[in-house]
């Protein structure tokens, strides 16, 4: 698979994948990195909102 | 049959597409819905409750990011529902991802601020979530699910 890469596009055979998940009430986050050595080339996101939260005790927008 | 004192949910939702008007209204070219944007902002900015509009302070910058960040898709009209006699919610969520493509944002990041870019830049929310950067890579920010208890936007009774 072609990665892009702050060297252009690579294989990424050519390098060293990372991938991590953080999962709580606020959100669910899944990123991928790819190294290059010692060299971080390559790092994507993606955050999913799983609800507005609530501030001081309340409903965000409540009156 | 007995009255009960409230406020109408259809008007949550209605305070949505500005059909109600109390005060000085602004100026519109068009009945259609209005333009919003959804632009980044650094862990170490103050983007808050108390933020009226769209600023660059504190934005982030980086290869392929623009100013002012991406247009909202805005394909589903604000809705309102009835949650008792006395109580409901109107509510709105973007209609897809808020999607930033092939970007380098080297500072750490963690906030989006949506705003109404029809409107003077208008601030309509800040929404937060676990800090972030991006290396030659896409940020994709998708949105919670369109319900009563989890829209993006959320305007309640109790």
């Amino acid at each position: 698979m072609i990665v892009t890469t702050t060297k252009g596009d690579m294989d990424d055979s050519l390098l060293e994948k990372r991938e991590g998940t953080v999962d709580n009430e606020n959100e669910l986050t899944t990123w991928v990195e790819y190294w290059l050595g010692e060299e971080l080339v390559h790092r994507s996101a993606h955050v999913t909102l799983k609800k507005m939260p609530n501030f001081a005790g309340g409903d965000t927008a409540s009156f | 049959m007995a009255n009960t004192q409230s406020m109408a949910t259809s008007f949550l939702g209605e305070l949505m597409t500005a059909t109600h008007n109390f005060g000085a209204s602004p100026i519109r070219a068009a009945s259609t819905a209005d333009t919003f944007k959804a632009a980044l902002y650094l862990a170490s900015a103050t983007v808050n409750a108390a933020t009226t509009v769209y600023s660059t302070t504190g934005e982030v910058t980086g290869t392929n990011y623009t100013a002012g960040g991406v247009t909202v898709t805005n394909a589903t009209a604000p809705t309102s529902t009835n949650s008792s006699s006395t109580a409901g919610v109107g509510y709105w969520t973007p209609s897809a991802s808020f999607v930033y493509t092939t970007v380098t944002l080297s500072t750490a990041f963690d906030a989006v601020l949506v705003y109404n870019s029809t409107q003077s830049n208008k601030a309509v929310s800040v929404h937060t979530f676990g800090s972030q950067t991006i290396t030659a890579g896409t940020f994709t920010l998708t949105m919670p699910s369109n319900t009563t208890t989890t829209a993006l936007l959320r305007l309640a009774t109790t």
